[in-house]
């Protein structure tokens, strides 16, 4: 049952995230946008899977209902038009095969260093917060801080950013 | 006739047994909610017409209690029109989307405690409050996408105020809810209503909303972002027809309109049933014991009843004050959300935190 459903959820993330940079049917920002928040619900999909029910609710909260709307509220605001179909250079053609394949190449590489895992250990603690909280503040209490350090220090570039003059 | 339907729920596997039980709870829950939002609407246009000393309808049925009959026959058979110049594919997935979160979210709410062997709550999650916030905060979806996809001027704008208004009052909501988990130590809903259990001063309910001062201030902020989240007055300013002649849905007809519609009325049926979970106990009552799991057929229907009941309350009072108050300017808005709550919610972790602290360590 949960091999059917990993399969399902990561066939629709693929789908939905390629869906994004390259629709076939329409070239609209908005269209694009709405794909990305389909493929985000589709890997909280994905995480409900491994038992993280705390990562895939933040994920939703956080990326699908916050982030994205903020995303179709700038998209809106700009009016962006249907982006036209640009002639692809051979330069760029060539980097960007090249880059896929280096990609392909490391996943290649690490997938077959892998040994596959006879007896995986069960989840330890099944996706509950208590043990999640413990651990962000014991073990990873300092890079939780500088995340955090760096979220002030990007807000503080924005109202920056966004006043006028200074007084 | 009973006794072999019990055979066969016996014989049943506990996959089989949780498959039929949760569907049945589901389709049960669906068809109140239903009802709910159709006796809801009736509600407001009576309760309103009292309020502006009217009548209101009365004609259909005794009490006019069919008007909701007679408005969804109505509602199917007005001719459809789709205008134009709209984005022909997000215009007709918009009132789809209008529906999807308010129905999603009955899953983690537990509206009784046990009828029978069965827990009435679709699923007990850990994360309970988490998913509710998630899936509410896709809600905006329907009202941006309805603004956008009509592809004229006063939908469009009504699409950006609600994003913002949304988002703004969306950190607000999940923000003054931390000082109860706090308290609770557990973001399970059950856990909740177990923490609002037994009474104080010997007769008072020890509900959220009257426990301590960071709780009921807790209940504040949830209650003003609620009306903000559900698109009511004083903060309905997305549709605000004075202004916008009606915002997000102007290009909507029959059917369509009548999805948004019912978006609206199940949100604020939902965000009722969060409040009375977090801030009034749930299916409980302090008195004559009925804030223990029921262990008779009668005492969980009682709690569904009472319940239900709680809900019914918080839904007057969104209709009653939706007559009574005039609507708010949109910076007053910004302001309020922005400048006033987000800073007191944050005021009163802290200080939930402290004292939590200092309790502990006595």
């Amino acid at each position: 049952m949960e091999e059917i459903l990993f399969y399902i959820f990561a066939f629709l993330t693929l789908i939905f995230g390629a869906l994004v940079v390259a629709n076939p049917f329409s070239r609209n920002p908005v269209t694009s946008a709405m794909f990305l928040v389909l493929t985000i619900i589709s890997m909280a999909g994905l995480f409900v899977l491994l038992h993280a029910f705390f990562l895939a609710a933040v994920q939703v909260l956080v990326y699908a209902g916050a982030v994205m709307v903020l995303f179709l509220f700038v998209i809106m605001l700009l009016d962006l038009k249907e982006e036209e179909r640009r002639k692809v250079k051979k330069l760029s053609l060539v980097a960007g095969l090249i880059s896929i394949g280096a990609i392909v190449g490391i996943f290649v590489k690490s997938l077959l260093a892998t040994q596959p895992v006879k007896d995986l250990p069960a989840p330890m603690h099944d996706g509950a917060t208590i043990p999640l909280g413990k651990l962000l503040f014991t073990n990873y209490l300092l890079p939780f801080e500088i995340v955090s350090l760096l979220l002030l220090v990007a807000m503080v570039g924005v109202i920056l950013l966004s006043k006028k003059d200074l007084k | 006739m009973i006794e072999s339907v019990n055979n066969w729920l016996n014989g049943l596997s506990p996959a089989q047994s949780l498959l039929l039980f949760t569907s049945i709870k589901a389709v049960v829950c669906f068809a109140i909610m239903m009802t709910m939002f159709a006796y809801t609407v009736v509600l407001e246009r009576r309760l309103c017409a009292w309020i502006q000393d009217r009548i209101g309808p009365n004609r259909v049925g005794p009490f006019g209690l069919l008007q909701p009959a007679a408005d969804g026959i109505k509602a199917f058979f007005k001719e459809e029109m789709t205008p134009a110049h709209v984005r022909k594919v997000f215009f007709t997935l918009a009132p789809m989307i209008a529906l999807i979160p308010a129905v999603l979210n009955l899953a983690v709410i537990p509206f009784g405690s046990t009828l029978g062997k069965q827990h009435m709550v679709l699923a007990d999650l850990n994360v309970g409050i988490l998913y509710t916030f998630g899936i509410v905060s896709l809600g905006v979806y329907s009202i941006v996408l309805a603004g956008y996809a009509s592809n004229s001027k006063f939908p469009f704008l009504g699409g950006i105020r609600s994003s913002a208004q949304l988002i703004s009052y969306e950190i607000a909501m999940g923000m003054s809810v931390i000082p109860i988990f706090l308290f609770v130590g557990d973001l399970n809903l059950n856990s909740v209503i177990k923490a609002q259990t037994g009474t104080q001063l010997g007769f008072l309910p020890n509900w959220f909303v009257i426990q301590s001062p960071m709780t009921f201030l807790a209940f504040c902020i949830f209650l003003v972002a609620a009306f903000a989240e559900t698109n009511r007055t004083p903060f309905d300013l997305p549709e605000a027809e004075q202004e916008l002649a009606g915002g997000y849905n102007i290009e909507y007809s029959s059917i369509k309109f009548a999805m948004f519609f019912m978006g609206e009325y199940c949100n604020m049926i939902l965000v009722s049933a969060m409040m009375v979970t977090l801030f009034f106990g749930g299916w409980t009552l302090p008195w004559f014991g009925l804030d223990h799991a029921a262990t008779t057929l009668l005492g969980g229907v009682l709690h569904i009843g009472i319940f239900l009941g709680k809900v019914f309350l918080f839904l007057v009072m969104f209709v009653w004050i939706r007559w009574m108050w005039p609507r708010f300017r949109y910076d007053q808005l910004m302001d309020l959300g922005w400048r006033r709550f987000i800073p007191l919610a944050l005021a009163n972790i802290l200080v939930t935190a402290i004292w939590l602290w200092w309790q502990s360590g006595k």
